[in-house]
């Protein structure tokens, strides 16, 4: 349970600005990860031209025969995707954590420039204790 | 995903709970991309015109399992991005859901694909779809004057369909 298999954050253009694998059998190769990252764009996108109702904002959760793919959407465009196991519990309270972790240690470290590729200690960290917190607690139940 | 092997030659309908109007528009496509059909009953928002609509939905759904096969994580030998991949081949997804809409999407083996765009509360529909497909086959496919690859025009499965979908929860 609590199986995260990977997740990704994209900035506003589609392109990828993090990536971390917690243990996907399948191994991607850096340019296959960019491919997957915009690929995903330009679908989220897609999807809300094909809403039979106003006022979609994309897709929220794709459900295939071995994954979940949820998503998270901010107010400015940055999208934080998770890959994880079918059926799996609060990725989307964990979706909106990553995004306050985002807010804490990128956007107000100084020297990141914005739409670049992460790379803080301290949000990688954050991040990686968080992950491993949701799966002992989810372990533990 | 078990296509053959139930016991039940006929279509057998999933206990309908009927609330009404969810469904809001099918479509079905064969393996070459041509819409054989395409139902609407609730939808106030058309973006594009018809055909651009069917071209867009289809490409969509192409890129879509294209991009399930390649993110597989239970599976390590995957082909490339944007590789036609066979009708069951490679991990495919079945329903994705938006804050306004539920898509849910069935490929059989022969290449048909059956899409089916719901109230985003919907559960899951998968059944369903198969008792479509199940309703394709008999009103359809055992039409002797039905030509496969052109457009549907049963008036017989039309409304069949539209009294299943209107039962659907």
């Amino acid at each position: 349970m609590a199986a995260i298999y990977s997740l990704y954050i994209i900035n506003k253009s589609g392109g990828l600005i993090y990536y971390k694998n917690y243990g996907s059998a399948g191994r991607m190769d850096t340019n296959d990860t960019l491919r997957v990252a915009s690929l995903w764009h330009s679908m989220h996108a897609i999807s809300q031209q094909l809403s039979p109702v106003s006022g979609c904002s994309g897709i929220e959760l794709l459900q295939a025969d071995t994954f979940d793919l949820h998503c998270f959407q901010s107010l400015t465009g940055t999208k934080f995707f998770a890959v994880c196991e079918p059926g799996t519990q609060q990725i989307e309270s964990l979706l909106k954590y990553v995004y306050e972790l985002y807010t804490d240690y990128v956007l107000k470290n100084p020297f990141y420039e914005i739409e670049m590729p992460i790379q803080c200690e301290l949000f990688d960290m954050n991040l990686t204790q968080s992950v491993q917190k949701d799966r002992v607690a989810l372990l533990g139940q | 995903m078990q296509f053959f092997g139930g016991s039940e030659i006929s279509p057998s309908p999933p206990a309908p709970t009927a609330s009404g109007n969810n469904g809001h528009m099918l479509y079905v496509f064969n393996r070459n991309g041509i819409c054989l059909l395409y139902r609407e009953w609730n939808r106030p928002l058309h973006t594009l015109n018809a055909q651009q609509d069917h071209k867009l939905m289809f490409g969509l759904l192409f890129s879509l399992k294209s991009l399930t096969a390649k993110m597989d994580p239970t599976s390590a030998e995957k082909g490339n991005l944007g590789v036609p991949q066979l009708p069951g081949q490679g991990c495919s997804f079945h329903s994705f859901r938006t804050n306004t809409y539920k898509l849910s999407f069935m490929e059989s083996p022969s290449g048909i694909k059956i899409i089916l765009v719901t109230h985003p509360r919907t559960g899951d529909l998968r059944d369903s779809l198969k008792y479509i497909y199940n309703l394709y086959v008999e009103y359809v496919v055992k039409n002797p004057l039905y030509t496969p690859g052109s457009p549907i025009r049963s008036e017989l499965f039309n409304t069949t369909l539209d009294q299943y979908v209107r039962g659907i929860a």
